[in-house]
C-alpha cells in the first residue's frame, strides 16, 4: 500500500444531476426504451460494459479505463427519502446529512482530521471560486481558486510590474502582528496566509511538465491545475470541482453528449497525466451528481429524480458495478423515479476509512456498510 | 463644516447605511446629526432604480429563476436607494430570521419577506413577529404548515423563541410545545395548488407564484394552552404578547441590534446603552424605530471608540465599495455577478448556512474569504473611470493645485474614502508606494493617464488594507 499520506482524492461534482439512465444505458431493456420514445441511446451505439449495460457513446476515454479494471460504477447510489429539489439534495450530500440542515461539510471534517494543526493551507483545494458546502467547515482553511494562472491578491491587474509593486505593498500593509488590537492581528494572520497560499501554488505551473494534452473546456483545465498542484507535492489531499449543468430538461441528446465528451476527455488526460507521473496508485476520482433524473422521458429532456449513479476511477480501485442497478418495473419504481438501494455514505464511508485511513462514523454521521471497490 | 463632523457622519452611515460619498457627507453635515437620524428613522418613498428599468435590461431579474439574479434585485435596491436604513435594517432581519432559497425554490415568496421587513422592520416588535408568523416562506422554512391540531411540528414554535425572541434558556421544552399548538393551523393557502404544480413541473416544484397566508381554524388546536406561567386559550398572536413583554426578548432584541449596528462584541461602556435600549423597547410599545433612535443618539454610538469596531459583512463591504465608485447605479452587464461575489466571500444572499443566520464578526474572515473581499474592492476602486473614483480624481485635481507629496496624497485618499485611519506600518507602506512612482501632479490630468492611474492604485491599496475590513 501507498503512504497514506500522498494519497488524494479528486472530486468532481456534476452540477445540475446528471441522468443516470443516458449515463449507464440499459441498452436490452425493453422497458427503457419504452419509457424514452424521444431521448434514447440505441443499442448498437452504446459502448457496452456487459450484456446488459452500456456506457454513453460519448464516454470513450472512461469505457477505456474501465476495460483495464479501474472503474467503479455505483449505481442506484442515493439517500432514503429523496428531495428532487437541487440545492435541498446538494446540501444532502455536502453535508451528509439528510434529515436535518447540515452545517459542516464532509470534506471539511476530513480536512480537519487529516491536518488537525491546519498547518497547511492547501490541503484541500477548490478548483473554482467561493467554497462548496462540502469544504466547508469552521476553522478549517481551504483555497478556492479559480484560475491557477492568476490566483492571489489584484488578479486585475494586468500589468506585471505594477503587480508586483502592489503586491509588494499589500505584504508590507499585512507584516507583523501589532499586538494591540485582536481584530487587526487576525486580519494580518489571514492576509499572509493568503500571500503565503498564492506564493506557494503559483510555483505549480512552472514546476510542471507533461506530454499529456487537455482540451480547452473548462474542466479538462481544471483538472490539469489540479494535475499541477499535485505534482509539485504541496500536501494537497482533496481537490475539488465541479462542472455543469446536467440539468437536462430540454434537449438533452445533444448537451448531454457535450457534456459527456467534455468530462470523460477530461478524466482520460487526468488519468494519463497521473500514469505518466506514476501517481494513478495514489489517486482516486470520486464523480457524484446530486440525483438521477425522471425515468420517462418528457419529450425533449428529462425532469427531477433519485437513484443515481456515481464513478470511482483510479489504479487500486477493483472495477466493476457496484450497487444493483434499479429497476425500471412500474411497480418498482418510486414514484416514476429509480429506487435508490445504497446510502451515498457508504461510498463516503469506504473512501474516507479504507483510502484516507481516517474514522469515516464522524464524518458522514453514522455507520455505513462499506464497500470493495477500493481494498482495506 | 469640521472634520469632526465628517467623520461622525461618515460613522453614522456607515452603521445606518452603507457608507457614503464626501458629497453625500456633505450634505448629510448641513442638514445636521439630529436630522439625519431621523430622516433614516422614516424612510418614505425611497427612490431607487425602478423595476421596470431593471426588468427591461435583465431579463433574469423578471424571472426571478436563478438564485444569483434574485440576490442581485435586491442589491441593485440596496445601491440605488435614497432610505439606506430601510434596506440595512432588511440586511439585519434577513440575518436573524434567516430563510433560505434551498428548502422553497421559491424566489418571489422569499422577495415578498424582504418586503415585509420594509414594511413592519422599523415599527413595534410584536407586530414583526406575527408578520414573520404568517410569511409564507417562514412556514415553508420551519415547517408549519406540517404543524396540525392532530400533530404539532415543534420547528418554528422552538425557533421562535430559541433564535427569534427570547434566546435559549428562558423556557421548557414544555412552552415549545404549547407554543407550537398555538401556532396550528396557519399555514399557506395555495399549498395543494402549488403541490398540483409541482407534480407537473419538477424543476419549480412549487411554481414561480408565491404561496400566501392563510389560517385554517378548523385545524387550529384551540385547547388550554399553558405558556411560560400563563394559561389561556391562546392563539398565535397571543403567544407573541407573551412572548414580547419579557425581559429576555428585549435583551435580545438590544444585543441583536447593538451588535449589528453599533460594535461585534459589547464592552462595558456599551452595556448601558443596551440597558437603554431595553428601556426604549417597553417605553415605546417594543418599536424598533424608537430603539434605534436611543442607540444612534447615544454619546456611546457618537464617541470615537464606537468607531471601526465591526467587521463588514460581505454585503455592507460589496454594497459599500460599489455606492462609493458610483458604479452599478445604472443597469450593468453582469450585475448578478455582485451576488456571487458577496457568495464567494461567504454570505450569498437566500443562502444562509443554516437556520441561525451567518456567523458575523471576526467569523466572516478567513484567508480565502478575504482574497475575495480585498480583490473585489480594490477592482472598484481601483479602476479610474468608475464615476465615483473620477469624482474623487477631480477633488483631489482641484485641490492645492494638483500637486501632493506622498504623504499627502495618501492622507487625501484615507480622507476621501473614509476618513479613516492605518496604523503606522500600513501608512509608511503606502507612502513608500507612492515615493516610488515619482511626482504626483494632477494637472492637467487626462482620463486614464498615468497620475490617475496612481490615484488609483492608491484607492486600490488604501482599500486592501485590514483597517479597510471595519465599519
Amino acid at each position: 500500500m501507498a503512504n497514506q499520506s500522498k494519497r488524494a482524492i479528486v472530486v468532481i461534482q456534476l452540477a445540475g444531476a446528471n441522468d443516470a439512465l443516458n449515463t449507464v444505458v440499459p441498452y436490452t431493456n425493453g422497458l427503457y426504451y419504452d419509457f424514452r420514445p424521444h431521448i434514447s441511446i440505441a443499442p448498437e451505439a452504446v459502448l457496452p460494459l456487459d450484456a446488459h449495460y452500456g456506457f454513453h457513446p460519448e464516454m470513450g476515454p472512461v469505457k477505456a479505463l474501465w476495460d483495464q479494471g479501474k472503474v467503479a460504477l455505483i449505481n442506484g447510489i442515493g439517500y432514503p427519502n429523496p428531495d428532487r429539489s437541487h440545492f435541498r439534495s446538494m446540501d444532502i450530500w455536502h453535508t451528509a446529512e439528510p434529515t436535518k440542515i447540515g452545517t459542516e461539510g464532509w470534506l471539511g471534517r476530513a480536512i480537519r482530521e487529516l491536518d488537525p494543526q491546519g498547518g497547511n493551507v492547501l490541503t484541500g483545494v477548490h478548483f473554482g471560486r467561493g467554497l462548496p458546502r462540502s469544504l466547508a467547515c469552521k476553522g478549517v482553511p481551504v483555497a478556492s481558486v479559480g484560475n491557477l494562472a492568476t490566483y492571489g491578491v489584484f488578479p486585475d491587474l494586468k500589468d506585471e510590474a505594477r503587480r508586483l509593486d502592489a503586491l509588494e505593498t499589500f505584504s508590507q500593509m499585512y507584516g507583523g502582528a501589532q499586538g494591540r488590537d485582536v481584530v487587526l492581528d487576525v486580519l494580518g494572520q489571514n492576509g499572509r496566509d493568503a500571500l503565503k497560499g498564492a506564493d506557494i501554488l503559483k510555483t505549480a505551473p512552472a514546476r510542471y511538465t507533461s506530454t499529456v494534452q487537455y482540451e480547452a473546456n473548462p474542466i479538462a483545465q481544471s483538472l490539469k491545475s489540479m494535475a499541477q498542484v499535485m505534482f509539485a507535492d504541496l500536501g494537497t489531499q482533496l481537490y475539488y470541482t465541479l462542472y455543469g449543468s446536467f440539468d437536462t430538461h430540454g434537449g438533452e441528446l445533444i448537451a448531454h453528449a457535450k457534456l459527456w465528451q467534455q468530462v470523460a476527455g477530461a478524466v482520460g488526460s487526468f488519468y494519463a497525466d497521473l500514469v505518466e507521473h506514476g501517481r494513478e496508485n495514489d489517486t482516486l476520482i470520486f464523480i457524484w451528481t446530486e440525483f438521477g433524473r425522471r425515468i420517462r422521458d418528457n419529450g425533449t429532456g428529462t425532469d427531477h429524480g433519485s437513484g443515481g449513479t456515481a464513478f470511482v476511477i483510479g489504479g487500486a480501485v477493483n472495477g466493476g458495478m457496484y450497487g444493483e442497478y434499479p429497476s425500471l418495473k412500474p411497480e418498482e419504481q418510486l414514484n416514476g423515479d429509480l429506487h435508490y438501494n445504497n446510502d451515498f455514505r457508504s461510498t463516503y464511508a469506504t473512501m474516507l476509512e479504507r483510502w484516507l485511513g481516517i474514522p469515516a462514523a464522524p464524518i458522514v454521521n453514522g455507520h455505513f456498510e462499506q464497500f470493495d471497490f477500493v481494498s482495506q | 463644516m469640521s472634520q469632526q463632523d465628517i467623520a461622525l457622519m461618515a460613522h453614522l452611515l456607515r452603521r445606518a447605511g452603507f457608507g457614503a460619498t464626501r458629497e453625500e457627507l456633505e450634505t448629510c453635515v448641513a442638514k445636521g446629526y439630529d436630522a439625519v437620524v431621523e430622516a433614516l428613522l422614516h424612510p418614505t418613498e425611497a427612490q431607487c432604480m425602478p423595476d421596470d428599468v431593471i426588468r427591461r435590461y435583465h431579463t433574469d431579474m423578471a424571472e426571478l429563476r436563478e438564485l444569483n439574479s434574485v440576490g442581485a434585485y435586491w442589491m441593485y435596491r440596496m445601491i440605488t436607494t435614497s432610505c439606506p436604513l430601510e434596506e440595512k435594517l432588511a440586511l439585519f432581519w434577513h440575518g436573524l430570521f434567516a430563510t433560505g432559497y434551498s428548502k422553497l425554490n421559491q424566489a418571489r415568496s422569499l422577495l415578498n419577506q424582504i418586503e415585509m421587513f420594509r414594511h413592519h422592520g422599523l415599527g413595534s416588535f410584536a407586530t414583526l413577529l406575527v408578520e414573520l408568523s404568517k410569511d409564507p416562506a417562514m412556514i415553508i422554512w420551519l415547517d408549519n404548515n406540517d404543524n396540525h391540531k392532530e400533530a404539532i411540528n415543534e420547528n418554528y414554535g422552538r425557533e421562535l423563541l430559541e433564535l427569534f425572541s427570547m434566546g435559549i434558556g428562558h423556557y421548557s421544552e414544555q412552552d415549545i410545545k404549547e407554543c407550537a399548538r398555538a401556532f396550528t393551523g396557519w399555514t399557506l393557502g395555495n399549498a395543494e395548488y402549488m403541490a398540483v404544480r409541482a407534480s407537473k413541473d419538477s424543476i419549480w416544484p412549487y411554481s414561480r407564484i408565491a404561496w400566501h397566508f392563510d389560517y385554517r381554524d378548523h385545524d387550529h388546536d384551540d385547547g388550554e394552552k399553558t405558556f411560560l406561567g400563563q394559561t389561556g386559550r391562546f392563539n398565535g398572536a397571543d403567544i407573541v404578547n407573551i412572548i414580547v413583554q419579557r425581559e429576555e426578548t428585549a435583551r435580545f432584541l438590544s444585543t441583536r441590534l447593538f451588535q449589528f449596528f453599533a460594535a461585534d462584541e459589547v464592552d462595558d461602556a456599551g452595556k448601558p446603552v443596551i440597558d437603554a435600549m431595553m428601556q426604549t423597547y417597553f417605553d415605546s410599545g417594543y418599536e424598533i424605530r424608537a430603539m434605534l433612535r436611543t442607540l444612534f443618539r447615544s454619546a456611546y454610538f457618537r464617541s470615537e471608540q464606537a468607531r471601526f469596531t465591526r467587521v463588514k459583512g460581505p454585503v455592507e463591504l460589496v454594497i459599500g465599495a460599489v455606492r462609493l465608485a458610483g458604479s452599478y447605479c445604472q443597469p450593468t452587464f453582469g450585475a448578478d455577478q455582485l451576488a456571487r461575489h458577496t457568495m464567494y466571500m461567504g454570505q450569498g444572499l437566500f443562502q444562509p448556512p443554516s437556520v441561525e443566520g451567518w456567523h458575523e464578526g471576526l467569523e466572516w474572515v478567513d484567508s480565502g474569504t478575504l482574497l475575495e473581499r480585498v480583490n473585489f474592492v480594490a477592482s472598484e476602486l481601483g479602476n479610474v473611470s468608475n464615476p465615483g473614483v473620477r469624482n474623487i480624481i477631480n477633488r483631489l485635481a482641484a485641490e492645492d493645485g494638483g500637486t501632493f507629496t506622498p504623504e499627502a496624497l495618501v492622507d487625501r485618499c484615507l480622507d476621501l474614502l473614509g476618513p479613516f485611519q492605518v496604523a503606522e506600518d500600513t501608512h509608511t507602506a503606502l507612502v513608500g508606494f507612492v515615493a516610488r512612482q515619482g511626482a504626483v501632479h494632477l494637472q492637467g490630468h487626462q482620463p486614464g493617464d498615468a497620475t490617475e492611474q496612481l490615484v488609483g492604485d492608491v484607492l486600490r491599496l488604501a482599500t486592501a488594507t485590514r483597517e479597510f475590513q471595519l465599519a
